[in-house]
């Protein structure tokens, strides 16, 4: 019989759920990182890569940035226990929700 | 060739199923069966109003003025959207959760519902959104133009066709932005009507870029060797500006009042920020996707000197594509007029709630009692000042002239509302924000920006003399309006920017931390920036694993890691889940409470467990529970507390006693090495006597008796002191008998004054017995025993010249009390506690005879007589009182 694991005592879906929105709240510094490197490039003279390889870069990070938003959004909303979000229920109560 | 004439039937076609599309929107919110329509695609969609008509024609011109930094302009709002969970998330629940209507009100809201605040947001609004209207007026007049052809319209036609467009749209806000005092100020028919001009601009911009892409450029590969050949490979990224730039764009798109309406006023579920934080960027990456394509082929394939505001449009037209340039048109129309109707609803908002109904309420002398009168103020001053507010737009497009580049009136429309920013983030993240410091912060930001940025705009010589621009106001060099403080070389965008934004937000926090709040503020501070905390928050699922875990991390606190750890093992081990926390089920929450119980209180753990476990709050009783808790402690640490005085005060008794045991066992073992010598002289002197008397045969007669006299002497002084030693003894022990007999106290004196007489030669006595006639019945041998010690103590002792001896009887009820007052030195107050101790004597004087047991034996006598004797303090001398009952008490106290 294996050893039993350690015990970890924590409730791992809302763990899960706090370094999700940890990673959230990462996620645009990581942004405002990639998004200024473009501007390093320019020091070494004539150097610089071209419009079209700059431009694609920056694409290329808006993508990524977009795919990683999609990623956590829809990561955060299935670790919502059940179907209803928590704050769902405050909706709910909102009377003016019903017009 | 598109007339003229078929392109405004094609406007007014595409106006008329806007109006169709809201009006449908409309009713069906009213029949309650709006629920397709909050859909986070469509709040998406909605957030589209960023995308002006600068986007969709502005951009491409732009790109072709400054290459890829055009993309700054949606980064910053990527970046804000991407990041919700910091600024948006709360911004949006802060909305819901204070029914908050524009960022007026959120503004004067958190700074308590301040007045001047209202209307010092709503003024820089309007100021700072007018060139913004005006630009898209601009920009659909001209599109209109482009039509034309070479043929181009006369200015008085442009103008003309302005206003018309202006007017339409009033109309159209006025019938769908005003339509109803929704509570939350939502307006679905407009949101709806947006959500399908967002994507007819989208359709639009993508039709025509994929035309110009894979129509023009011949491919994407082909298109990127045209891009890296082109003028516009050789502008090179300015760090500055696109820091500053994505910066302000960031601000600006927290901060426009229309961003604002659709962002937080037109949020209908919270939820709709987690699809719209990626779905946005996604949108704007595609509008922004095409642009430079289009900005290059258009340099190309265009004649010189040809608008690149409006490639868009002119590429598809240049190329025969009229359908294209159609759509596009179409594309244009509905970024104008959604970015228009918008701002409109949102400036006449923030108009009617914070100038005009004040000024209103202010001139209403018994204010507002009907609800009526006020909401049908708020309607009309909404409607008139949407009119107002599109009529201020076309003002500023008539005096501008319509020649500015269209970035650059947004980039100014963006700073200016970014000064909201220090207001705004530090409203909703510090709660020592105060009014002061919002108004001092929003005030210099403004000033600044409109004499860095706006009136410099306006042109050379136009507000500004030339002179001031190049030497500053009355030649302070370092006021120029693009060089503040002689820092030259800045881009003027980020100058203003940079400048404003920095003493703005220098200003707000000086300024809030030099004043104080008032309890309004102090409140709506802490709810705003807890907004959280008060608001039904992400506590809500605590049902399942969070309450498993506050549970255990309680559990270890109050029992104690290792106990905790164990019984939450037991129960996830009973209830089958291996490993993990187990379930918070209603068995292991009693075993839990249980356990807790036994060591805060029953109550005690109850409340804490169901503020966990939710559901059940906390009920009176529970907190009256707790409170008797908390009471029965408090008395058993009193009792405890008296107990502990009690504890003190025996101990400190103990001392005492202890004290004086100490100081007697010294004494006593004084005493017995004076008694050896004491009981050794006349030993010794009978000793050496005797073996005279028995060695000496030739002793005389008179010698033998002398000898014998001594020897007989000294033995007689053995006797007394064992006679004494015994009687202390006798005494002591309690084996004492006494005689009652009846007698008066003079009787008693005048027996010890003539039994003493031989031992108080010199001592005077004068004895007052006037009140001595009183019979007593007592043991008189004894009584008399304790006279004669008294009398020969201050006959031994006195150490006056002419020692004196007063002897005093006087009557207190049934007690008589004999003073014995002599003339002599006194008995300190240290020793006063000795002398009646048994072997105790205060000096060697006269100590032949005297073994120290004289008063310690009157004091067992007086106590076996049922009375006492003592020291009488202050009296001028050595004094002792013995006082005695009338009557018999001797046999009480002889048991």
């Amino acid at each position: 019989m294996a050893a039993p694991r350690e015990p970890l005592f924590l409730g791992r879906d809302s763990y899960r759920r706090r370094r999700l929105t940890d990673a959230a709240r990462l996620l645009p510094l990581v942004g405002v990182i990639l998004f200024t490197i473009p501007l390093l490039w320019g020091e070494r003279d004539g150097e610089a890569p071209s419009t079209s390889s700059a431009g694609l870069y920056v694409f290329g990070v808006w993508i990524g940035l977009i795919l990683a938003g999609y990623v956590l959004a829809l990561r955060l909303s299935q670790t919502e226990p059940g179907s209803a979000d928590p704050r769902d229920d405050a909706d709910k109560s909102d009377p003016s929700e019903t017009r | 060739m598109v007339t003229f004439n078929l392109l405004i039937l094609v406007s007014l076609a595409y106006v008329v199923f806007l109006f169709a599309v809201a009006f449908f929107a409309e009713r069906r919110a009213q029949q309650g069966t709006a629920g397709w329509m909050r859909t986070p695609l469509i709040y998406t969609l909605s957030l589209s109003v960023y995308c002006t008509a600068w986007t969709f024609y502005g951009a491409v011109g732009y790109a072709s003025r400054s290459g890829l930094e055009f993309v700054t302009i949606y980064l910053g709002p990527t970046l804000v959207m991407v990041g919700w969970w910091w600024i948006l998330r709360k911004l949006v629940r802060i909305g819901r959760t204070h029914r908050i209507t524009s960022i007026a009100d959120l503004i004067s809201s958190r700074f308590g519902k301040s007045t001047a605040l209202g209307v010092c947001v709503t003024a820089f609004a309007v100021i700072g959104t007018t060139p913004y209207i005006a630009l898209q007026l601009q920009s659909v007049t001209l599109s209109f133009d482009a039509f034309n052809g070479t043929g181009r319209a006369d200015d008085q036609t442009l103008q003309y066709t302005a206003f018309w467009i202006a007017a339409g749209l009033a109309i159209f806000t006025v019938i769908f932005g005003t339509r109803n005092l929704d509570a939350n100020e939502r307006h679905h028919g407009v949101v709806m009507a947006i959500a399908v001009e967002a994507v007819v601009k989208l359709a639009a911009l993508v039709a025509v870029g994929v035309f110009v892409v894979w129509g023009l450029g011949g491919g994407p590969f082909s298109t990127m060797a045209l891009i890296d050949a082109s003028p516009m490979a050789d502008l090179e990224l300015q760090t500055s500006r696109w820091i500053g730039i994505t910066f302000t764009a960031a601000a600006a798109f927290l901060c426009l009042p229309r961003m604002f309406q659709v962002m937080v006023v037109e949020n209908a579920d919270e939820r709709h920020l987690s699809t719209a934080s990626w779905a946005f960027p996604l949108y704007m990456m595609l509008m922004s996707l095409f642009v430079i394509p289009i900005a290059v082929i258009g340099l190309e394939l265009m004649p010189a000197g040809a608008n690149p505001d409006l490639f868009v449009l002119t590429l598809p037209l240049s190329q025969g594509r009229e359908d294209l340039a159609m759509l596009a048109f179409l594309g244009g129309f509905s970024a104008a007029t959604s970015m228009v109707i918008v701002a409109a609803i949102a400036l006449s908002t923030m108009v009617s709630n914070h100038i005009v109904l004040p000024i209103w309420l202010n001139a209403q002398k018994d204010g507002a009692t009907v609800s009526g009168d006020v909401r049908h103020v708020l309607l009309r001053a909404r409607r008139l000042s949407i009119i107002a507010i599109l009529f201020l737009g076309y003002v500023y497009y008539r005096l501008s002239g319509g020649g500015a580049a269209l970035a650059a009136i947004g980039l100014i429309s963006f700073a200016g509302v970014a000064q909201f920013l220090p207001s705004l983030l530090g409203g909703i993240f510090w709660r020592g924000a105060t009014r002061m410091g919002a108004l001092a912060g929003l005030s210099t930001g403004f000033v600044i920006w409109m004499y860095t940025m706006l009136l410099p705009s306006i042109g050379v010589d136009g507000v500004f003399p030339q002179a001031w621009m190049e030497g500053g106001p009355a030649n302070l060099h370092w006021l120029r309006p693009q060089a503040l403080f002689g820092i030259e070389g800045l881009d003027p965008v980020v100058h203003a920017v940079f400048w404003s934004l920095t003493l703005n937000t220098a200003a707000f926090i000086i300024g809030s931390m030099l004043s104080f709040p008032s309890p309004l503020e102090r409140l709506q501070g802490a709810q705003f920036v807890n907004v959280f905390d008060h608001s039904t928050g992400p506590r809500g699922w605590s049902q399942t694993g969070a309450a498993a875990e506050d549970l255990m991390m309680m559990a270890q606190r109050i029992l104690g890691p290792n106990e905790a750890q164990q019984l939450f093992q037991s129960e996830a081990r009973r209830q089958g889940k291996g490993d993990d926390l187990p379930d918070p089920s209603p068995e292991f929450i009693d075993r839990l409470e249980r356990e807790l119980a036994g060591s805060v209180g029953g109550a005690t753990a109850h409340a804490m467990i169901s503020q966990i476990v939710g559901g059940a709050t906390v009920s009176v009783q529970d907190l009256m529970a707790v409170a008797d808790e908390a009471a029965q402690i408090m008395e058993y640490s009193n009792q405890l507390e008296a107990k502990s005085v009690e504890l003190e005060n025996t101990a400190g008794k103990l001392r005492d006693a202890n004290e004086m045991l100490t100081t007697l066992s010294v004494q006593k073992d004084a005493f017995l090495s004076q008694i050896s010598h004491e009981l050794r002289t006349p030993m010794t002197s009978i000793r050496s006597f005797s073996e005279i008397l028995r060695d000496g045969v030739d002793l005389t007669r008179p010698e033998r008796a002398k000898y014998s006299d001594i020897i007989h002497a000294e033995a007689i002084r053995l006797t007394r002191l064992l006679d004494n030693l015994l009687d202390l003894s006798v005494l002591e022990n309690g084996q004492i008998d006494l005689e009652l007999q009846s007698g008066t106290l003079r009787q008693v004196l005048e027996r010890a004054l003539a039994s003493s007489e031989a031992a108080t030669e010199g001592l005077k006595i004068s004895f007052d017995a006037a009140s001595a006639e009183d019979v007593i019945e007592t043991d008189l041998d004894r009584l008399t025993q304790v006279f004669i010690n008294l009398i020969t103590n201050a006959a031994k002792y006195c150490t006056a010249d002419t020692p004196e001896l007063r002897i005093t009887v006087h009557q207190d009820g049934p007690i008589r009390h004999i003073d014995f007052i002599d003339n002599g030195a006194g008995i300190p107050q240290a020793s006063q506690s000795l002398i009646f101790e048994k072997f105790s004597r205060l000096s060697d004087q006269a100590a032949a005879g005297s073994a120290g047991l004289g008063l310690a034996i009157c004091r067992e006598i007086m106590s076996k007589l049922g009375g006492e004797v003592r020291y009488l303090d202050g009296s001028g001398g050595t004094a002792f009182r013995v006082s005695l009952p009338i009557g018999t008490n001797i046999a009480a106290a002889a048991e």
